[in-house]
């Protein structure tokens, strides 16, 4: 069963030190271990853009976007056993933000791929 | 991890806070394992380490489990749950060599190195960092051992190495609990009796042993892939263990060039696993597929693996070479746009190195596709067929039925569970 946890939060700044460093030892287990198939980090709002409909009318809105609270800031692909195996492993992430970064709050949320085919 | 239920004004949503009331014994049964799950390449590696008995091990770490479903319902999961399923599982592996009296000085050593690690327990980091590498790859070896059969190989790897329980590797290979159960521990007294409870092997050793990983890894993905669609989920499941196995390997023995090669192959095959079958479970054939539904992250993976296999200068391996084959097809866009001649090639490689009816077969379908059905491809076919024991025989009439050069012949379907065993082990992943 295929994941997808996207890491959000209101929080601009970069991670400390440390918990880069751990979220690498994090990651390095976890692709060595198969079951993190891909990830990667995103840059700040400034560097995207939205392109909406809204009332019928279609439009691009260059960021940064002054109404967005949580921003997204990266994402991991994971293969796993089922949603329980998803929420313990987006738990132990979660913690070493919780241990290594006091202050920061955000939420990491994990959806499930939909099965593609027939 | 405990479960409560807090009131939401516009959602019923429902929080788990961690630390708070009582879950729910089967929520807590299903997090417990797959906590466990997480951790028992770790908490295995670790007790084999201290104990120098894979098999006890495996044992002892299975009573960190037992003892996590006895309390976590009622405690809640704790807030590092591998930090307290490390400290139980040493905990009963230190009782055990006390136990042991004539292991008085292992004893020693062993509470000696328990209490450096103790002291280092509450840190997370420091559990990160463990590199178990090597650990786990002589855990591997050990439960792929020669010595052992096959089948008993595939449930050790699965119950070892995979964390599945004794029940889940029944349903998926549709035997009795009692079977595997039997097998297993008819597996580990083997291993313990001879004396092979803790050994990794080394040199040109290595190569040869590493061959049996593959093969018991390969056994499992294909168990797993021959399983159509509708069934027990357990079965294919298993394509998904192989995989995650593959990739294991693959980082613990980055220098293989055949790991990566078995790699490939598996995640090219599985990659099209959402376009093999149609909204009956029927089997599609691989040229009629819906290629949209071919999973192109995991072809993208595949193609990478079959990279490093090549490399390592592994291009010519058995793996490696089946993983080019289904590579040519994974980069075609459509079924026109096959590179029929290179596929040939390959099968040529591969016929050199190993004597096959089944590659023989592949080998001169792949010949007519390219150079039409009038050319030496149909002649080698015939001569396969001819020159074959009953089951080269066997395979040739399933083959013919399935893969015939007309168009219309090439729509009929062979149900994969259908086809003689011989396929499912070679080549026959070319199909569909």
């Amino acid at each position: 069963m295929r994941f997808m946890f996207i890491v959000k939060s209101a929080h601009s700044g970069p991670p400390t030190p440390k918990l880069i460093e751990a979220m690498h030892k994090l990651a390095d287990r976890e692709i060595k271990a198969g079951r993190m198939l891909d990830s990667g980090g995103l840059t700040p709002l400034a560097m995207g853009a939205q392109v909406r409909i809204a009332n019928g009318q279609l439009s691009v809105l260059d960021g940064p976007f002054v109404e967005a609270k949580e921003v997204i800031g990266g994402y991991a692909i994971f293969e796993l056993r089922g949603k329980e195996e998803a929420v313990a492993s987006a738990t132990e992430f979660m913690q070493l933000h919780k241990d290594l970064m006091p202050g920061w709050e955000g939420t990491c949320e994990l959806r499930a791929f939909a099965p593609t085919g027939p | 991890m405990n479960f409560a239920r807090l009131p939401q004004p516009a959602l019923e949503a429902r929080v788990r806070q961690t630390g708070s009331a009582a879950m729910t014994a089967a929520d807590a049964h299903r997090t417990i394992l797959a906590v466990w799950r997480i951790e028992q390449p770790r908490l295995i590696t670790s007790l084999a380490r201290m104990l120098r008995d894979v098999p006890l091990a495996e044992d002892l770490t299975q009573e960190a489990l037992l003892a996590a479903l006895e309390r976590w319902p009622a405690t809640g999961v704790p807030e590092k749950p591998g930090a307290w399923l490390m400290a139980t599982a040493k905990r009963r592996a230190l009782d055990h060599l006390r136990r042991d009296r004539m292991l008085e000085r292992k004893h020693e050593m062993v509470a000696r190195d328990m209490e450096e690690e103790q002291q280092a327990m509450p840190d997370l980091d420091s559990a990160l960092d463990d590199d178990i590498g090597d650990e786990l790859l002589r855990l591997i070896f050990t439960a792929c051992h020669p010595r052992l059969s096959r089948e008993a190989r595939a449930a050790l790897t699965l119950r070892m190495i995979c964390g599945l329980t004794t029940e889940e590797i029944a349903r998926a290979f549709l035997l009795p609990d009692a079977t595997i159960a039997q097998r297993i521990v008819r597996a580990k007294r083997t291993l313990s009796e001879s004396g092979l409870a803790y050994e990794t092997p080394r040199g040109s050793e290595l190569s040869e042993r590493l061959s049996s990983v593959l093969e018991v890894v390969y056994l499992i993905f294909n168990e797993g892939y021959t399983a159509a669609r509708g069934q027990d989920w357990m079965r294919p499941q298993l394509c998904n263990e192989a995989l995650r196995m593959g990739r294991v390997l693959t980082s613990i023995a980055p220098h293989e060039p055949e790991a990566h090669g078995l790699l490939a192959l598996m995640e090219l095959n599985a990659s099209r696993t959402a376009a093999r079958t149609d909204a009956v479970g029927e089997p599609i054939l691989m040229l009629d597929q819906n290629r949209a539904l071919w999973d192109q992250l995991q072809i993208r993976r595949g193609l990478q693996a079959l990279g490093r296999a090549r490399e390592l200068g592994g291009a010519d391996g058995f793996y490696s070479l089946q993983a080019a084959i289904i590579a040519c097809h994974a980069q075609a866009r459509t079924a026109g746009d096959t590179d029929w001649s290179r596929i040939a090639g390959f099968y040529a490689e591969l016929a050199a190195a190993m004597r096959s009816p089944i590659i023989e077969l592949n080998r001169a379908v792949a010949v007519s596709m390219a150079e039409g059905p009038q050319k030496r491809g149909c002649r080698s076919w015939t001569a396969s067929c001819a020159s074959g024991r009953s089951k080269a025989i066997t395979c040739c009439r399933a083959f013919e039925a399935t893969y015939s050069t007309s168009s219309a012949a090439m729509r009929r379907r062979v149900p994969c569970s259908k086809r003689p065993r011989c396929w499912r082990t070679t080549g026959a992943n070319m199909i569909c």
